[in-house]
């Protein structure tokens, strides 16, 4: 791949993962470039969202997946005997599709995390409140609110409020699996704009159906398809510019002008 | 004529429907107006609060069967409550399906073992247990909270399960993504978003245990005295009921049905406090 300036941050060496017998990622290839935001786009059940999880091992909640392969984050395999799941998510941090805001309140909902991983001060925690609600752009909005509950918010202050949480264990990359989708527009542009901000420190890869989203924001597109036997493939991966003014493959160019899915 | 035809199935069912209230209705009734009197024949306070219980000298105070099943239940409680929300994580969290398939079936089989068969077992085995090793006279209060402890097994852990089950998984899966461990999640985000399907979990198996009658008559010592000590008898009042109405009559028998009105109102305000817990939960 032609971005050659940024270093790589993840790998994927031929994974392929499969639900019982279903194979749902055939033989995936992809570096992740750092600092940078990457869209996963294809037609529903293309298994991108399975291929995001990948990353921060969410697939192994579901019983009967089989995963071989590859996964490098900084050079290191995340799915080695003695890797450790717990430590792989203070680095993953992940914004699920509809805001999972935990019944608590704002501030608790920000602290549950870092308070787990040995943060116990209460100075430290609520100086990584303020700066977690500053970097999700939620600050100004809810910091006289901070012990009601964050079921309150709105959708889209929630989902911010979820990016807060991720923000607060300080990862290195951060999973976005659609989490524009269950929103209106202004929140839409409200997260593009952030997530376009947290690009200069994070590593970003988002999964979306919004072809207009992935094209403003991603720098790498990705896109998935099933093939004939049903196996979700990386058809094309290249910088978002190239992908969308001259697709190489045919299936991506059907794609991204709306022929198919 | 036609559509009444139409109707008539839903008049019998209404029927039927409403025989079951009228039950309830009915035995209301009876027992208020069968206990009421009290009031005026013994008056409120002494009932209540009176220490002593001897109908051949005219004294009705269930005091001390009201701390009776008080610590009984609150016994079947410290017991069984832990137990039984440490069962339902088990099997809601980390149980394999082997296993919850053979387990989901054995608890709804404690549910069904008929309270007398407890009541024996535990006058056979828990009773001696007592005796030999702890002293007093084995029928204790400790006795019947562990036998009680047994019997709402059930409901706690078929309560709390189904609350911990029905949480969406995303509560779950956000706990993870955020490094916490399976443990942590299960502590800090499951439990308490759980928290109200739990209580009210609590709520009815204590329930349970203040209105069981024959397990507690087998093994509870009936001895009408304020008890010192756990290992000492009590009297509840469902076996006060169960042991004196095969020959009460008179103030006497206004005294048993004016128990259960007692009981009838404590039961009532526990299951009304369930509903409301698990009501305000759904609201959200």
């Amino acid at each position: 791949m032609e971005n050659t300036q940024k270093k790589v941050k993840i790998k994927t060496k031929s994974v392929n993962l499969f639900y019982g017998t279903s194979h749902a990622l055939g033989d995936i290839n992809a570096d992740i470039y750092e600092n940078s935001i990457t869209a996963v786009i294809g037609p529903s059940g293309c298994g991108k969202s399975t291929f995001l999880r990948l990353f921060n091992r969410m697939n192994d909640l579901i019983p009967g997946v089989t995963i071989n392969g590859q996964v490098l984050l900084n050079y290191e395999n995340v799915y080695a005997k003695d890797a450790y799941v717990v430590e792989l998510r203070k680095k993953v941090g992940m914004v699920f599709q509809k805001p999972n805001i935990f019944p608590m309140s704002i501030r608790e909902n920000i602290i549950i995390g870092p308070r787990h991983h040995g943060i116990k001060k209460k100075a430290d925690l609520d100086i990584i409140v303020e700066r977690s609600l500053k970097q999700a752009a939620l600050w100004d909005e809810v910091k006289d609110n901070l012990n009601k509950p964050g079921l309150g918010l709105s959708a889209g202050e929630q989902q911010r409020l979820c990016i807060a949480r991720a923000l607060a264990i300080e990862p290195e990359v951060i999973l976005f699996d659609e989490s524009c989708s269950a929103l209106d527009p202004e929140s839409t542009m409200r997260i593009e704009d952030l997530m376009t901000e947290l690009a200069k420190k994070y590593t970003i890869i988002i999964v979306t159906h919004n072809m207009e989203q992935a094209a403003r924001v991603s720098h790498m597109s990705a896109f998935f398809m099933i093939d004939d036997e049903k196996i979700g493939r990386l058809v094309e991966y290249r910088p978002t510019g190239d992908m969308f003014s001259s697709p190489k493959d045919k299936r991506t160019e059907d794609y991204i002008t709306g022929r198919y899915g | 004529m036609r559509k009444f035809k139409e109707n008539l199935p839903g008049y019998i069912f209404l029927l039927l429907a409403l025989s079951s209230i009228s039950a309830l209705a009915l035995i209301t009734g009876f027992i208020v107006v069968r206990g009421a009197p009290i009031i005026t024949d013994v008056g409120l306070k002494e009932f209540v609060f009176g220490m002593s219980w001897a109908p051949s000298l005219g004294e009705y105070g269930i005091f001390p069967m009201i701390i009776g099943t008080v610590s009984v239940a609150l016994g079947a409680g410290l017991i069984g409550v832990p137990i039984g929300i440490c069962c339902s994580i088990f099997l809601s969290e980390f149980a394999p399906p082997v296993i919850t398939t053979i387990f989901r079936p054995a608890i709804q089989l404690l549910a069904g073992i008929p309270s007398v068969v407890y009541g024996f077992w535990g006058l056979i085995f828990i009773v001696p247990f007592i005796r030999d090793y702890l002293g007093g006279p084995g029928l204790s209060i400790l006795a019947a909270s562990i036998i009680l402890a047994i019997m709402i097994l059930p409901t706690v852990i078929s309560i709390s399960e189904v609350s911990l089950l029905a949480l969406p998984k995303q509560y779950k899966e956000g706990a993870l993504a955020l490094g916490l461990t399976h443990w942590q999640t299960i502590r800090f985000v499951m439990l308490p978003a759980a928290k109200s399907g739990i209580v009210a979990a609590v709520i009815l198996g204590i329930g349970r245990a203040i209105g069981e009658t024959m397990a507690v008559i087998m093994i509870v010592g009936n001895a009408v005295a304020m008890p010192e000590s756990i290992l000492d008898p009590v009297r509840t009042l469902t076996t006060n009921i169960g042991i004196e109405m095969g020959y009460a009559t008179g103030v006497h028998q206004e005294a048993l049905f004016a128990t259960g009105i007692v009981l009838f109102i404590v039961i009532m305000i526990l299951n009304a406090t369930a509903q409301y817990i698990t009501r305000k939960k759904s609201k959200k």
